[in-house]
């Protein structure tokens, strides 16, 4: 009776993971890859690729801050509710851009 | 009915006789109490982002408005001293997070050592950062009544090829350098400031953790503060490429 | 059963009515138990004090400029003391007010009790909540002190930035720090929400006070640090000649229009929803009916939080942002109408061949449905482009937002603080007295306001303290209005006191409502319930109590 409404043990629980503990092997292999990810991304502001260049310096800087928001922030591991709130957050930051932009990029096409 | 209510003390009596000192008593289990906090954490980091998404906003509108200005801006920054500090602050992100680790397997010695290298790089990036501010405050490009377009304008000139090293700027458009270094010292000073909030709290909790507070179970404080230094590490990263390495190849 | 047909209060006997000997009221004794508390009932009466204390300051600074409009002239103040009793109106009122008005007082109070728990998720963070709106507050009131400020409370550049020599600064940092207490009252109610439910109570069987609440919280959380961010910059431009906005050095003022609105529109929600969700116990409680619509009405809650972040450029439509922007923001505008206008239908459906009693709350709650609505339609007026360039920077607009703050949301306080003062303070209201006040208020609400509709749309101005004569016999009809609304607010006060003495005991259920909250002690214990309680039931099932009513009857009996 009780565990159709109550769930002591979180089974099935979308707001609930598995506690994960995350060895100091895997914490190396991200911070190897950060520093690469670095370095890359210093050479390549040095090659002149014309508007690529912001569109990989953008890139390479969300691959790395991806890798630290998924494995030394632990979201991997987490539940789908942290997971959620994160891209939320992303999402609104997006969303701000986008809404904001449309001004901006269209001010100079001047009246109807 | 009565059934369900028996139910629930039954699950109490189980969680009581290893439950920690720091389970408050307004949840029912530690792992409610962890969750709680890490999503917690994780809204109030929701507000940094978009915190600081009003500034990146700011930086793309003006460089895609003024983009010579703060090509040429950009090039002011040292590489060497922001690459050498984006090492430091991974350094310092990759210590917290063997400090998580520490604490997770119970191990206090480590903990407290990972917690120092942590606070020991952290410093080392404010040190470096305080020589290229420095350096500004000494060629007058803090925003200003102080701020000198003239290196703008008048680019030095190569000691080789006598030709100026930078594309020169009208004074129009030397002006906007300004928006350029309004912003840098903004966004690099807001990070600055969670760097020095993020090593007072590391202190406190260095201090905590070396009286063996963290290496019994609990161990949440270590792991939502660990989430806060990282994130203040992506802001970084984000802020490296997009302030220091706008168009490193002038001439073409 | 002494309840005549009017009325369902279901008071205890009299002559032998008792409060509860042991309740979160006297748990503790002195002034330090009061200040350190992490009781949530504790800190939502805290609040309630601290809010009362800033609205009556809000509402002297609305009678002065009330006063001063009296007379076409400027005689009673000049016009810079003007600029500064709007501005600082504003400031006190939205962000010492309206902002933390229903969540950081009722909801803080209710909503653990609503979703079973024995606290919010943080006490001590919402502790730290309401000292930092104090600390907030008394940077305001040291703004007021040292001469006050006369932006408007949109600190808007370049004004803000470099034509004002007012305290800026200071009533800015005061912005800042509110903010951060509002972020933390949201952050504590999402988690509290998510992780602290009781067993048994599902997501759908949530009362849609905590639903509003939640998505309140939502857009407290995402808005609120954009405004911190602009704020930031406006006085790093004013103390550091930081050039971010300076159009002199290239910047764009209306990038902080941007940024500043992008909070400030949804921060109307913010302010509305927990009102929302008010309405919602109220009208079913007195309709003796479950909210029609329950599902519709509470994720009409979340479209809006959504949807209100989509919308913020038409309060920028004439400040010359690009035409086809303005056009996609009209039409959002006129897409976020109908999560409300749902609410408002449902509503009115759950009215609908419900047995309808008249209690204060409920009149209170009509007054909000007819004001609101009222207040809603002419903001479409408003979102749409043609007729906001006649409208905008007039009295249509003062009026337009003081029917959805004060005919809403104000209305919509005032029927909650009814609805639950008897679960706070374990006693009653008096009611004939305080049903007069609920009409004193509409009738004073809609002589103020109804007035500066039409000067509005005559062309009247806002922001000044002086106008044509012909305009006087509407503005004097307004100041009279405000008289009367100043003693609809200004009985309450006195009578809610009087009733901590003097007032009925109220006993558990003196409305026979279903939420959790009415199934315990009045006033609660400290922790609230005796025994984690477990949900077997919908929210607003009026059977259910009923048959619980009748069980404990025969048990007793
Ligand atoms: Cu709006």
């Amino acid at each position: 009776m009780s565990s159709q409404y109550h769930d002591p043990a979180n089974v099935n629980n979308p707001e609930h993971a598995e506690h994960h503990i995350v060895g100091p092997g895997t914490y190396i292999a991200i911070y190897v890859t950060l520093l690469v990810f670095t370095g890359i991304t210093v050479g390549a502001a040095f090659i002149d690729l014309g508007v690529l260049n912001p569109i990989i310096a953008v890139g390479i800087a969300c691959i790395k801050a991806t890798i630290v928001i998924l494995f030394f922030m632990h979201v991997i591991y987490q539940s789908k509710l942290i997971k959620m709130t994160v891209g939320a957050g992303f999402f609104t930051f997006l969303i701000l851009l986008t809404m904001t932009l449309t001004d901006y990029i269209s001010r100079a096409w001047g009246r109807w | 009915m009565d059934n369900t209510i028996v139910a629930t003390h039954d699950t109490h009596a189980e969680e009581h006789h290893h439950s920690l000192p720091q389970l408050r008593h307004h949840f029912e289990t530690e792992q409610q109490q962890r969750e709680a906090g890490t999503f917690g954490m994780w809204l109030f980091l929701l507000t940094e982002i978009m915190f600081f998404g009003g500034l990146f906003f700011a930086y793309l509108l003006y460089r895609n408005w003024y983009n010579p200005a703060f090509v040429a801006a950009s090039n002011q920054l040292s590489i060497p001293m922001g690459t050498v500090n984006t090492a430091i602050l991974i350094s310092s992100g990759f210590f917290m997070a063997l400090g998580v680790w520490a604490a997770e397997v119970r191990k206090q010695g480590l903990l407290v050592l990972f917690l120092l290298l942590t606070t020991l790089f952290g410093c080392l990036f404010l040190g470096v950062k305080y020589f290229e501010y420095k350096e500004k405050w000494e060629k007058h490009h803090i925003p200003g009544a102080n701020f000198d377009i003239s290196e703008f304008v008048n680019p030095p000139l190569n000691p080789t090829t006598h030709k100026p090293i930078e594309e020169p700027l009208s004074p129009d458009m030397a002006k906007k350098t300004q928006v350029f270094f309004s912003l840098y010292f903004v966004m690099t000073g807001m990070h600055a400031l969670h760097m020095i909030i993020g090593i007072v709290l590391l202190g406190w909790l260095t201090w905590r953790a070396n009286r063996g507070e963290f290496t019994e179970g609990y161990v949440a404080p270590i792991e939502n503060f660990g989430l806060y230094w990282h994130f203040v590490d992506i802001v970084w990263i984000f802020l490296f490429p997009l302030l220091y390495l706008i168009n490193r190849h002038p001439g073409t | 059963m002494s309840a005549t047909s009017s009325t369902i209060v279901n008071l205890p006997d009299q002559r032998t009515a008792t409060l509860p000997k042991k309740n979160y009221i006297n748990a503790e004794d002195g002034i330090l138990s009061w200040l350190l508390t992490a009781d949530h009932k504790r800190i939502g009466i805290l609040y309630l004090i601290t809010i009362t204390f800033f609205f009556l300051i809000g509402g002297i600074f609305a009678g002065l400029i009330r006063l001063e409009l009296l007379t076409p002239q400027p005689d009673l103040v000049a016009s810079d003391t003007y600029n500064k009793l709007f501005t600082l109106h504003g400031i006190v009122m939205i962000f010492l007010f309206l902002v933390p008005s229903v969540p950081a007082t009722l909801g803080n109070f209710l909503i653990p009790i609503m979703i079973g728990a024995k606290d919010l998720a943080f006490p001590k963070i919402n502790l730290l909540s309401w000292y930092l709106a104090v600390i907030g507050g008394s940077f305001t009131l040291a703004t007021m002190v040292l001469g006050g400020v006369d932006t408007g409370w949109t600190f808007t550049t370049p004004l803000s930035t470099h034509y004002l020599n007012t305290h800026v600064v200071t009533a800015g940092l005061g912005v800042f720090i509110l903010g951060f207490s509002s972020i933390f009252t949201g952050l504590n109610i999402i988690v509290t929400v998510h992780r602290l439910r009781a067993p048994g109570m599902t997501w759908f069987r949530m009362p849609l006070f905590v639903w509003a609440h939640y998505a309140a919280s939502i857009m407290m959380v995402l808005g609120t640090p954009v405004l911190a961010i602009a704020i930031t910059l406006v006085a790093l431009e004013r103390t550091l000649h930081i050039g971010v906005f300076d159009p002199a050095l290239g910047g764009d003022p209306l990038l902080f229009q941007h940024l500043f609105w992008f909070y400030s529109h949804p921060a109307v929600y913010i302010m509305i929803l927990p009102g929302f969700g008010v309405i919602s116990e109220v009208i079913s409680t007195f309709s003796r009916k479950r909210v029609f619509g329950y599902t519709a009405v509470a994720f009409s809650s979340v479209a809006i939080a959504v949807f209100g972040f989509l919308v913020w450029e038409h309060h920028m439509f004439i400040m010359g942002v690009s035409n086809y922007s303005a056009l996609v923001f009209s039409l959002l505008t006129m897409l976020v109408a109908v999560p409300s206008a749902i609410k408002i239908f449902n509503w009115s459906f759950t009215l609908q061949k419900g047995s309808i009693t008249f209690e204060t709350p409920m009149m209170y709650a009509l007054a909000f449905i007819g004001l609101f609505t009222i207040g809603g339609l002419t903001g479409i007026f408003l979102g749409s482009l043609g007729m906001d360039v006649h409208l905008t920077e007039t009295y249509f607009i003062v009026a337009h937002f003081h029917y959805v703050m004060v005919g809403g949301m104000l209305m919509a306080y005032l029927a909650g603080l009814h609805f639950w003062w008897p679960k706070m303070t374990g006693r009653m209201y008096p009611e004939a007295v305080s049903k007069l006040s609920a009409v004193v208020s509409f009738i004073g609400f809609n002589l103020t306001f109804m007035p500066q509709f039409i000067l509005g749309y005559l062309g009247m101005p806002r922001r000044y303290h002086a106008y044509p004569a012909e305009f006087q016999v509407l503005n004097v009809l307004s100041t009279a209005g405000a008289t009367v609304l100043g003693v609809g607010f200004l009985m309450p006060a006195i009578y809610l006191v009087w009733s901590l003495k003097y007032g009925k005991i109220a006993g558990n259920n003196p409305w026979q409502a279903t939420g959790l909250e009415w199934q315990i002690q009045s006033p609660p214990l400290t922790e609230n319930f005796v025994e984690s309680p477990v949900i077997d039931y919908e929210a607003y099932d009026y059977e259910w109590l009923a048959h619980k009513t009748e069980q404990e009857v025969t048990t007793v009996g």
